[in-house]
């Protein structure tokens, strides 16, 4: 039984990200997180190869920053690490990336479960975790906040989705690609002795030809990155005697706005 | 050629905020000079074919086949790019629902076609399309351009208006068979508990959010809870009744700071910020709420923010329209009143 899960380094959420004078996006010197929404998957990957006796690999597509992920994936119980890289390839476009990472899942070959997190926050989408998975034509279960059963011997998997509009219980055939959900677990903290087995790692890189395919063009480009408008905002504070008073001119002002 | 805008339907009824893609589809089609075409799939889809007319579709392209009953992504994904396959339209719009992600992803794999996710403002220049889009959970944003035959767009609810609403020639629907029968050896739905009723967050035009504040609630909780437990209590009765009411008055969605979903207040499914969901409503206000960055991220986009928080230097007051400096539990029972008062 093998899980595989896939990660990247982004700026912590609490961290200001801006465009600078050149055009590129910056968080300053600021060291960069595992993707938040993976946390969630890098647990479930570990708590998921242990209950079905296998192992776990996570996998990072792009250049070294990514590295850091990787090794803190491996110190919180991630057992191995491989990064996905090509030179001159944009593997922020999600074609690329998928391709790259279905080459890599088929070179794995005995992979049952792919495992992400919600969505990636530097490129802001999950457009890739899809694409996998049609990739591979394996079953994609989005949303899953409760992995109900999984019998890998079996090969079945039954799950909870969180949809727009309430819940769904699914039952579905492994492989499959899952996204998970924030709650679904709770992450570990890495331990010492994994974050010194994590340091100690030599993580291999595989190139396109590595995985014996033929990278597709990239079907997108990022074209410009800016900053948002500053919002122009006065803010007025509600003034009055009392709570009924404040609340009565509120009232005036929010139908002046025209937004009741 | 054409724009296809793909109608995400439930229980034989469009989604409303389907219409913005529709609207979205037309922008792109009318600066190609071409027509829009509704895609709409599943139980009902020919009289929704006629509403996609009055809001300008031309055409529709419709399968009523309980194959399509209910939505799966396999079933809706094959049919798409079948549909791409043969029409090879410019783009294909659908809002960036968690169904319109999932099945526009797919369905531009199939075509190694490009997939613009989430974008707030699209044009055409030369020829290709081109999308603005956050990135980095909305710290910074991106125009984004597709070179491929077909462009797939998802556009973030709210952010395109939905076309008028008006007596129109009928729409030329054709109806075709559906691509895959038996998905279900697959993929079985064993059980879909809908909250019927709820307001979705991201589709609403109001959202009343609580914060770490929420547990500042003055009532006595029960004695036997200590603590951290007692706080949590006070907290989930102050959304239910102190938040909850305003909310009805307002016809709002609740939303919730990561603060309160971390403490325990409330569930995950109504966090607001960069892991939570990102919402724009007309009006947001914020009930003791400080602001983090992380929150900011989720609803920085409302067209006028109310914020409520006892201190007055919270960060949330930088981002408001409208601020009020004062306890929560006075405030917004007193809102609540002055609303009922002048909105019934």
């Amino acid at each position: 039984m093998h899980v595989v899960t896939f990660t990247r380094s982004t700026p912590d959420t609490a961290t200001r990200v801006w465009v600078n004078d050149n055009g590129e996006v910056t968080w300053g010197d600021v060291a960069t997180v595992v993707n938040p929404w993976d946390e969630y998957s890098l647990e479930e990957a570990i708590v998921q190869a242990k209950h079905g006796k296998g192992e776990s690999t996570v996998i990072a597509i792009g250049p070294e920053l990514h590295n850091d992920a990787l090794k803190h994936s491996m110190a919180m119980g991630i057992q191995n690490a491989l990064r996905l890289d090509e030179a001159d390839a944009d593997t922020n476009d999600s074609l690329l990336w998928s391709a790259l990472a279905a080459g890599a899942i088929r070179k794995l070959d005995d992979v049952d479960l792919v495992i992400f997190g919600k969505e990636s926050v530097d490129v802001a989408t999950d457009q890739h975790t899809y694409q996998l998975a049609r990739r591979l034509g394996w079953t994609m279960l989005s949303y899953v906040s409760q992995i109900i059963e999984a019998d890998y011997a079996a090969g079945a998997i039954k799950v909870e989705r969180v949809l727009e509009r309430g819940k769904q219980i699914v039952s579905a055939r492994l492989p499959a690609v899952i996204s998970v959900m924030k709650g679904i677990n709770e992450p570990r903290y890495p331990n010492f002795l994994g974050i010194r087995k994590a340091a100690k790692a030599q993580i291999p890189v595989w190139s396109a030809a590595d995985l014996g395919i033929d990278l597709p063009p990239a079907a997108t480009a990022a074209r410009r990155y800016f900053n948002p408008p500053a919002r122009e905002i006065s803010t007025e504070m509600i003034a009055g005697d009392n709570v009924e008073a404040k609340a009565a001119k509120l009232v005036d002002r929010l139908l002046e706005e025209k937004v009741l | 050629m054409n724009v296809f805008a793909w109608i995400e339907t439930a229980a034989g009824a469009a989604e409303s905020s389907s219409w913005e893609a529709l609207g979205a589809a037309k922008s792109i089609a009318d600066a190609l000079g071409v027509d829009t075409a509704a895609i709409i799939f599943g139980e009902n889809s020919a009289a929704i074919a006629a509403d996609a007319g009055k809001f300008g579709a031309a055409s529709a392209l419709i399968c009523d086949d309980e194959a399509m009953q209910p939505y799966r992504l396999e079933t809706y994904a094959a049919l798409l790019s079948k549909l791409v396959d043969a029409h090879m339209p410019a783009a294909v719009v659908s809002v960036a629902t968690g169904r319109g992600r999932e099945l526009l992803a797919s369905a531009a794999a199939d075509s190694e076609s490009g997939l613009i996710a989430e974008v707030i403002d699209l044009r055409v220049e030369n020829g290709s399309i081109i999308g603005t889009r956050p990135a980095y959970a909305g710290k910074v944003l991106m125009e984004m351009s597709s070179h491929t035959p077909t462009t797939f767009v998802t556009v973030r609810g709210r952010a395109f208006p939905p076309p008028p609403f008006e007596a129109a020639a009928e729409p030329s629907i054709e109806s075709v068979p559906p691509s895959i029968i038996d998905a279900a050896l697959e993929l079985q739905i064993d059980d879909l508990s809908a909250e019927i009723g709820a307001i979705n967050l991201a589709d609403a035009a109001i959202v009343v959010s609580g914060g770490r504040g929420m547990a500042n609630n003055p009532i006595t909780a029960p004695a036997d809870l200590s603590g951290e437990e007692a706080n949590i209590w006070r907290a989930k009765q102050g959304f239910a009744k102190t938040l909850q009411p305003l909310a009805d008055v307002l016809g709002a969605a609740i939303g919730a700071s990561r603060a309160a979903v971390d403490a325990g207040f409330i569930p995950y499914e109504h966090q607001v910020g960069q892991t939570g969901k990102v919402v724009t409503p007309d009006l947001y206000i914020a009930c003791g709420i400080s602001g983090a960055i992380q929150h900011q991220a989720g609803m920085r986009g409302s067209k006028v923010i109310v914020a409520i928080n006892k201190d007055a230097e919270a960060p949330i007051f930088k981002l408001a329209r409208y601020g009020i400096v004062g306890d929560l539990y006075q405030v917004v029972p007193a809102l609540t009143e002055a609303l009922r008062a002048r909105l019934s």
